[in-house]
């Protein structure tokens, strides 16, 4: 289980973004997490509410976004949908293809609340 | 400070909470695990300077790393210097055995977790003379999940897969074998044995993930059956001293790229 190893990577990303944006608070997080990028889904979010605590997130909720594999045949140069065990060119077959997306493993945006601009 | 109850509430910042927060989404794009792979990316520039090729070994709990890690410094003893990085859950036993042959081994102890990650590493090749090595090998944690989502800092992915576990393994861990830039079924003296497992199987499998790394077929109780494992490792080491870029095949994030387009 290395959900929770992400999820606090996670959070000091989070942490990095809201200080560099003068945050007073984390509303939200969304991530974008592909079929291959080897997370379980579920366990990411009960592993959230643990690594969010005492964090600037410490209320966020997270929001978890999962896109479809695609990948580009080296051959016929066909770029089509592929299964996580099958990573093959759907149009002629051959294996040897690049994955074009499906393993992302990113924090894509965060919603924060701003302290109105004071003096000190 | 007030008064009243000793909180560092003021007057003036009790005047500025009311009014209301501007809420706003930033957009961010990166990698949930950059600081682990900030760190893994200084380990390879260590190992780098040092000239020490390093792989990461991967398998199944018991699939044999240790006893590969054995036969394999025997092979290879007079010829290059070995060290070894064990991570293990609690025990010590797999470093002492390194140890028994006069080998260099650190353990990584982990604990509860179940893969090894950057910052351990570091620790661990700081107990290490790196001057004094020419081969480190990693023996991660046994697991065929977590590993293969954290860079280490190594330069190359050994993924070991045993007779007895049977042919899809591929099929049903994608992520890690994947990620592999060698495939080794090992125990291959119980293929004789075994009726159901076939190499050939296990190779299409991998190659059903779009990988074309070589797979290779040992026993650590046939000193022989080793040759294509020392010679891949042999041209491993010239491809390193060549100044080649070795990175074992990790997760490039697509969609980092087509952000930047
Ligand atoms: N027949 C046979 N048995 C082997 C071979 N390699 C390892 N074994 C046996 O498999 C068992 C596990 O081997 P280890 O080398 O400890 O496996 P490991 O992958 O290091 O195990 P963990 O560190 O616990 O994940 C031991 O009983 C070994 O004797 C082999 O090539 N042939
Ligand atoms: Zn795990
Ligand atoms: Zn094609
Ligand atoms: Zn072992
Ligand atoms: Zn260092």
């Amino acid at each position: 289980m290395h959900e929770l190893a992400v999820c606090q990577g996670l959070i000091g990303e989070v942490e990095r973004v809201a200080a560099l944006n003068g945050a007073s608070e984390v509303t939200s997080v969304t991530v974008l997490i592909g079929p291959l990028s080897g997370v379980e889904i579920d366990l990411l979010q009960n592993a959230f509410p643990i690594a969010r605590a005492g964090s600037v997130a410490s209320e966020a909720e997270l929001v978890v976004e999962t896109g479809d594999i695609r990948v580009q045949c080296t051959g016929c140069g066909a770029q089509g949908p592929a299964a996580p065990n099958k990573l093959i060119c759907s149009a002629c077959g051959d294996w040897r293809v690049r994955v074009v997306s499906g393993d992302e493993l990113l924090l894509k945006s965060v919603e924060l609340s701003r302290a109105p601009a004071s003096a000190n | 400070m007030c008064g009243t109850c000793g909180c560092s509430t003021t007057p003036d910042s009790l005047e500025r909470l009311p009014k209301e927060e501007a809420t706003e989404t930033v957009s961010v794009l990166s990698n949930l695990l950059s600081k682990n792979n900030h760190a893994a990316a200084h380990n390879r520039e260590h190992l780098d300077r040092a000239g020490v090729l390093c792989i990461n070994l991967m398998s199944s709990p018991g699939a044999g790393k240790t006893a590969l890690l054995e036969a394999t410094i025997d092979a290879l003893a007079g010829r290059y210097r070995i060290g070894v990085i064990e991570g293990d859950l609690e025990t010590e036993n797999d470093a002492e055995r390194i140890r028994a042959k006069g080998v260099p081994a650190v353990q990584i102890s982990t604990g509860t977790a179940c893969h090894l990650d950057a910052h351990m590493v570091h620790r661990a090749l700081h107990d290490l003379t790196l001057g004094d090595l020419d081969i480190l090998f990693i023996e991660n944690v046994g697991n065929l999940v977590c590993p293969a989502s954290f860079d280490l800092g190594h330069h190359l992915n050994v993924t070991l897969l045993s007779t007895t576990e049977g042919d899809d393994k591929p099929a049903k861990y994608p992520v890690m074998f994947r990620s592999t830039d060698l495939m080794l079924l090992t125990k291959g003296d119980l293929l004789a044995v075994l009726d159901d497992f076939q190499p050939e199987r296990a190779e299409a499998a991998l190659r059903n993930l779009a990988n074309a790394a070589p797979c290779l077929t040992v026993s650590s109780r046939d000193a022989d059956s080793l040759a294509p494992w020392l010679n891949w490792l042999d041209a491993r080491v010239a491809d390193l001293k060549q100044g080649a870029p070795l990175n074992p095949v990790m997760q490039p994030d697509g969609a980092l790229m087509h952000a930047a387009e």
